[in-house]
């Protein structure tokens, strides 16, 4: 192990002893892989040096809770199941009560399972992640002591969203969250999550190694919005990992703010026929801030759709990665898959690797893929500013315009409302140049 | 209103409009044809201002002010408005945010008092039941998706919230329909005042049949090569461009 993983590999964690050979396995599997470098092919634009910076250790205990205004933090319109989790630990007392959760639909931390519970999250858990190449997500599963189980029942609906927020406030010391979501929706179940990640005012030092597992039963249909909107300085490596059944449905949405290193890894697996997924995301960096996405599609049968656009806006002196791949196996015939991963630059000094992969095995396939890195359009430009529109208020609008597409597309309306502000003041401090766009 | 004095102005290097004059008066309707690729539109753009064009000669006053030495969006505000052969799409951007934006840096700097939401809403709505265009068009992206006759109802939309001393129409009739033709010519006609002039870039006759022009000027090369009243027009739709070129190299 190096000297950076052992650093954040902590015996400190004591989980449950049920989850012990889970651990232990992670474990020597952690000991095998070597920290990823420049060398390492999936790593080659993301440097992991602001790991190095500080020592990011679990936090042995839960830390007192400070009376912060969280008020704020909370999306308007959106009538959700909330959890809670302040810097790794569950509060119950800002979370939904779970006593009135529909039958057939089980939500639960792993330190609470039942013991029947603790059967299907062994049996899961760790299976939609091929571990061996997601070191981070190892080390996840190596040091794991809790988690969230979440198990949506034959035919049931999730009445509302469930929406989990992850918030790290600034404490006295570097620290590292060790987060981990299993959600299994079973035959012909419907569900929408929400996963959030904030930071709050006092810029902490964070490192959040996250973890999401689906299982999509046959006929399921999930919705899953990952939005990553910590501050700068808070770390993040997340991975998310779906594995489809045969017509289930995927729709998914994500949102990343840069920060000093943000990383996600989002992978669908096809293992039944006739499955969907529909991936959107959107980027924005600004500073000297840096995101990666790395995106991998697994068409391992045949009859399965993939459709994925992903935007980003990459200004001043940050940089953007994404790299989306998609594995059409042997047998995977009728695959139709598309991919699009459009860039807009607003500086001469922002930088973006962008890198469609399309592997393809089977013949009778449709696939399509583009990545484009551009300034703003001189036509639009030209076009609002003939109109009267000055070049600076044309600008913004024209730079949210790039990123709205998909933000208009967003099926939870809620959530749509939500963003749309939000990004929109990330273009400019002045409420004049935003006024038409409010 | 306008006056465009030995206008020489070049793209890429290549010299396109060649000694351009023409004077238009406050009321006056003008009508430019001409050959595809003789700079029509490019007369257009360099008014507006379009990145890409460069005066190399020539003048053109507006409204008394040096108008090349105007930012294309104070140029609009001063009351130039462009009709483009080819409106663009912006998606992501909607039309109403689109139009209330340029409503309002105009009135800004008119020095008229801001227009209120529900009153825009108000008239924006009158606007395009007079252009008949669905009102289900002010929430879609700019132009995104609309057929060629509904971007050209769209830009006279535009001239209407935005009421322009000039308007330039490059060729708003070009694939109209007689139905969409006689929108864009009722909307023209509507704003027509003492204190407002057009300049109607077209290929045909039929639209000058519903607006009539005081003025019907030929662009060839660059250059305005004939001037006639609207006659001229009747006279270009029987015997074409031919003779006019001819005429030209035979007087050379
Ligand atoms: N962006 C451009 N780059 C180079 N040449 C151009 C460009 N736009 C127009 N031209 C040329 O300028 C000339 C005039 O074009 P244009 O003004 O569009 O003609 P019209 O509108 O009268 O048909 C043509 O020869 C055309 O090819
Ligand atoms: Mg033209």
């Amino acid at each position: 192990m190096s000297e950076v993983l052992k650093q954040l590999y902590s015996d400190k964690y004591r989980g449950p002893a049920w989850l012990e050979a889970f651990n232990q396995q992670a474990r020597s599997q952690c000991s095998e892989l070597v920290l990823p470098g420049r060398k390492t092919e999936n790593w080659k634009y993301t440097s992991l040096r602001a790991l190095e910076m500080e020592q990011y250790q679990p936090l042995a205990e839960k830390p007192a809770l400070v009376d912060h205004d969280l008020a704020h933090l909370s999306i308007p319109q959106l009538d959700s199941i909330d959890l809670v989790f302040i810097n790794g630990y569950f509060e119950a007392a800002l979370s939904s009560d779970l006593s009135m959760l529909p039958q057939g639909v089980e939500i639960c931390l792993f330190s609470e399972a039942s013991t029947t519970q603790q059967t299907i999250i062994l049996q899961k858990l760790g299976g939609a992640i091929e571990q061996n190449k997601h070191l981070f997500a190892c080390l996840n599963s190596a040091q794991l002591s809790d988690g969230l189980f979440v198990n949506i029942g034959k035919n049931c609906v999730l009445p509302k969203p469930l929406q989990i927020v992850h918030i790290n406030t600034g404490i006295d010391q570097a620290y590292a969250v060790n987060q981990r979501l299993l959600l299994v929706a079973e035959q012909n179940s419907e569900a929408t999550v929400v996963e959030r990640f904030l930071t709050d005012d006092d810029g902490p030092a964070v490192f959040t190694n996250g973890v999401s597992e689906f299982y999509v039963e046959a006929d399921a249909r999930l919705s899953h919005y990952r939005l990553n909107m910590e501050q700068e300085e808070a770390l993040h490596i997340g991975n998310i990992s779906a594995l489809m059944q045969r017509n289930a449905q995927l729709n998914s949405f994500s949102l990343g703010l840069g920060g000093k290193l943000k990383r996600l890894d989002l992978t669908v697996e096809y293992r039944g026929e006739g499955a969907e997924a529909k991936l959107n995301g959107v980027y924005l960096t600004q500073n000297q801030q840096h995101i990666d996405y790395h995106t991998c599609i697994e068409h391992a049968v045949a009859h399965c759709t993939t459709s994925e656009v992903f935007r980003g806006i990459v200004a001043d002196s940050s940089k953007a990665v994404f790299n989306g791949r998609i594995h059409i196996h042997r047998d995977a015939q009728k695959t139709l898959a598309q991919l699009s991963n459009k860039n807009l630059l607003t500086s001469n000094k922002a930088e973006v690797d962008t890198k469609p992969e399309l592997e393809i095995y089977a013949d009778d396939v449709q696939c399509a893929h583009g990545a484009t890195v551009a300034q703003l359009d001189d036509n639009s430009m030209h076009y609002l500013r003939t109109r009267g529109v000055s070049e600076a208020e044309a600008r913004v609008m024209l730079s949210f315009a790039f990123i709205n597409e998909l933000i208009n597309d967003i099926k939870l309306s809620a959530i749509a409302d939500y963003l749309r502000p939000e990004l929109v003041n990330m273009f400019s401090t002045d409420d004049g140049l935003k006024r038409h766009l409010l | 209103m306008l006056s465009i004095n030995n206008l020489h102005a070049k793209i890429d290097d290549k010299l396109i409009l060649k000694e351009l004059n023409l004077q238009v008066n406050a009321g006056e309707v003008h009508a430019i044809m001409g050959p595809n690729g003789s700079g029509k539109s490019t007369t257009g753009h360099v008014l507006s201002g379009r990145d890409g064009y460069e005066v190399v000669e020539g003048s053109v006053s507006f409204l008394g002010k040096n108008l090349l030495e105007m930012d294309t969006e104070e140029r609009a505000r001063e009351g130039l408005f462009l009709a483009f052969q080819y409106p663009v799409e912006i998606p992501g951007v909607s039309n109403m945010e689109f139009m209330k934006a340029a409503v309002d840096a105009v009135r800004e700097h008119r020095g008229q008092e801001a227009i209120d939401a529900v009153s825009f809403l108000k008239k924006t709505r009158e606007f395009c039941k007079a252009v008949n265009l669905d009102q289900n068009f002010l929430k879609r992206g700019v132009n995104e998706g609309f057929s060629g006759g509904e971007k050209k109802r769209n830009e006279i939309l535009q001239m209407m919230l935005l009421e322009p001393k000039l308007c330039i129409l490059d060729e708003t009739d070009s694939g109209l329909d007689i139905d969409a033709l006689q929108v864009v010519a009722e909307g023209v006609n509507s704003l027509r005042s003492p204190e407002r002039s057009f300049l109607i870039v077209t290929h045909y006759q039929r639209l000058l049949d519903y607006i009539e022009p005081d003025f019907v000027h030929v662009l060839a090369g660059g250059k305005i090569v004939k001037s006639g009243d609207k006659s001229l027009a009747l006279e270009l739709e029987e015997k074409g461009y031919g003779w006019i070129e001819a005429s030209l190299s035979g007087a050379a």
